[in-house]
């Protein structure tokens, strides 16, 4: 399988008031042509972050330290900003959380989508209409109804006209930032297979991130879950939800939620707090709040354990604790 | 069984909108019995927290009956019902905008014991607020804190704070975790499951999140816009839906078991349609698989199908014998 992106060794910091904040600690993933990987964990883990790293869209005070991102085998880090900008919305596009907020409220729906295709594409007038009418089409959408404005459409149907703006150019990479999260269970429903629908029909890849399992397991190939700006484990969705072996804080994010297929009494929950960004423990980052924490684990970062498609960052399993901990 | 806590007959309330009448609660009939946890299901803007809202007279209804232990609450004076909302109260949604950030951990506690006169000695009152912070699980150390220096969690720890601290009977959690993280999310659930049995309490638990309330809940009312569709035991719910919109309900949500992965969902097309001056018959026709001329035009009564399982379904029957064969 061909690799379509890789990230290598990413950390990205804020800096604010002085105060650096470390988001992003070392991020290795790649996603093959055609999959979906899952990003995921909880807020302030380090999912958004670097997704925006991936799409070079950090705030003003966000800075990527080190590390390399590559699409298609381009390292996309060392182009200008103007070759990047040709990239966003023809080979990447990204679709963020909230659709009540990532739409100009004082643009027609129509505009909204025909600004991607006429900067992109070179169409005369008419046939960015006919691209608008064709992909409104596709996500559902009466293409009467674009001369409307985002106002007039309720919290899914903007979600619709958002993945239509990201997916007008066919991109080859989309990043799902929880594209589904401030809508309801019936619309979700909706919204994925939409989704899943439309990536299939125009061989799109997809990083999606969310903090929904549930989600995970109905749209990934392939996730990752992050905790604290690292990724503590990754493997197929088979090795995720049906492995035994498990980094400590998937068995807690697992322990955490209240599963309709099996009936529990009592949740069991992860104790304590995610660490402060601006103030990270050493050695593992989760051992303050591992049950299974040993004397190393406070001293050593613990490198990558791997099977096969399955890895975990863990001193538990043998092998991860080479990596010295460095500020 | 014994007379219900709180037990609500045709409660209504309809706001007034430039376009009409919105019909947030229209005509809900139910029961929470003592020491059990009454799980509202729904969607946004089906009416749940209103209705919710509208059993502590937050909102005044517009019409029906609300009883708390055998009394009518809607038709209290207002000093009377200041006294009887001690025995009931609420825990919020947001527990970043439903705290005012200008006073202490220790003070936000403090509140509701001075509002009502419980206590009156500083002494006697600072003793209470220590105790109650126990109870939750808030360190002592975090008394004089603000709520921005503290973490989702622990803010609504101070909002379950503030409901026990009048001893109640009787709270309406409305959406208590759904803007908290799923690892902190468990811990309050635990929190929540844990008082309910030592203080011997009775919950209306308000959430949109249906696998939390298969979790807490002993009985579980599903509503779309505004009215009740479906009610029954929760295993029954989760075993026997009955009405259409409770069972694509049921499958839209995606379950974290790889058993459940090619499951196909039963998508309902379309979306919740307009809860103002809704035309009589079914709400949810517009939407449905099943639905027959004779959904819209007159209400739909309420069907007991089995013991304490009611549906509001005209296809009820029907519906009904298919699942058994």
């Amino acid at each position: 399988m061909t690799k379509l992106l890789t990230v290598r060794d990413l950390y990205v910091q804020y800096e604010t008031d002085g105060l650096v904040t470390r988001a992003v600690n070392g991020v290795n993933l790649y996603l093959n042509k055609g999959e979906t990987l899952g990003l995921v964990g909880e807020t302030g883990a380090g999912k958004t972050t670097t997704a925006l790293s991936i799409m070079r869209l950090l705030p003003g005070n966000g800075k990527i330290v080190s590390g390399e991102i590559e699409v298609e085998g381009q390292d996309t880090l060392s182009l200008p900003e103007a070759s990047m900008r040709l990239l966003r919305g023809e080979k990447m596009s990204m679709i963020f959380q909230d659709p009540m907020t990532s739409l100009n409220p004082i643009l027609t729906v129509g505009d909204q989508i025909a600004e991607v295709v006429r900067l992109h594409r070179d169409f005369g007038e008419q046939r960015v209409q006919q691209r608008v009418d064709e992909i409104l089409g596709l996500v559902g959408i009466q293409p009467q109804r674009k001369t409307e404005y985002p106002h007039q459409f309720s919290g899914g149907m903007k979600q619709r006209v958002v993945i239509a703006i990201a997916l007008a150019c066919e991109p080859e990479l989309l990043i799902a930032d929880e594209p589904t999260t401030a809508l309801d269970v019936t619309i979700q429903a909706q919204i994925l297979s939409m989704m899943n629908r439309l990536k299939r029909d125009m061989q799109t890849s997809m990083v999606l991130i969310t903090h929904d399992l549930g989600v995970v397991v109905r749209m990934c190939d392939r996730v990752a879950i992050m905790y604290a700006g690292e990724i503590v484990e990754s493997g197929l969705t088979e090795d995720l939800f049906a492995g035994s072996a498990h980094h400590p804080y998937t068995t807690g994010l697992f322990g955490s939620i209240p599963n309709l297929s099996v009936s529990t009494d009592r949740l069991n929950p992860i104790d304590g707090l995610m660490p402060d960004p601006t103030d990270l423990p050493t050695g593992c980052r989760f051992h303050p709040r591992c049950p299974q924490a040993m004397e190393v684990c406070q001293r050593l970062a613990p490198s990558d354990w791997a099977s096969n498609t399955h890895t975990i960052k863990c001193h538990l399993f043998p092998g991860a604790e080479k990596r010295e901990w460095s500020a | 069984m014994s007379a219900p806590l709180v037990r609500t007959k045709n409660l209504k309330k309809y706001f007034r909108t430039p376009q009409g009448f919105l019909h947030a609660v229209d005509g809900i009939n139910m029961q929470v019995q003592r020491g059990r946890t009454l799980g509202v299901v729904g969607e946004s803007g089906c009416g749940k927290s209103t209705l919710g809202r509208a059993i502590l007279r937050l909102v005044e209804p517009t019409s029906g009956e609300v009883l708390f232990d055998g009394k009518s609450i809607v038709s209290l004076g207002k000093e009377e019902l200041r006294k009887e909302r001690r025995r009931m109260q609420m825990i919020f949604q947001d527990p970043y905008s439903s705290i005012n950030p200008r006073m202490t951990v220790g003070e936000l506690i403090a509140d509701p014991i001075g509002v009502n006169g419980i206590l009156n000695s500083r002494r006697s009152i600072e003793a209470r607020v220590f105790e109650l912070m126990k109870i939750v699980g808030l360190a002592d150390r975090l008394f004089n804190t603000y709520p921005h220096e503290l973490d989702g969690g622990r803010r609504q720890r101070i909002g379950v704070a503030r409901a026990l601290a009048l001893n109640p009977e009787f709270i309406v959690c409305d959406e208590p975790v759904s803007a908290l993280d799923v690892s902190i999310q468990a811990q309050i659930l635990n929190l929540l499951m844990d008082l309910q049995s030592d203080l011997s309490l009775t919950y209306m638990f308000v959430t949109h999140n249906l696998s939390v309330v298969k979790h807490i809940s002993d009985d579980i009312l599903v509503m779309y816009l505004g009215q009740c569709v479906e009610q029954a035991p929760t295993d029954e719910l989760f075993a026997n839906p009955v009405h259409p919109y409770t069972k694509a309900l049921l499958s839209a949500i995606p379950i974290p078991d790889l058993r459940y992965r090619d499951t196909p969902t039963e998508i309902i097309k379309g979306e919740v349609t307009s809860p103002i001056n809704p035309r009589p018959g079914c709400r949810f026709a517009s939407r449905c698989v099943h639905a027959q001329p004779e959904c819209v035009g007159a209400d739909i009564p309420q069907e007991e199908i089995s013991p304490g399982h009611f549906v509001s379904c005209i296809l009820a029957e029907t519906l009904l014998d298919q699942a058994v064969d």
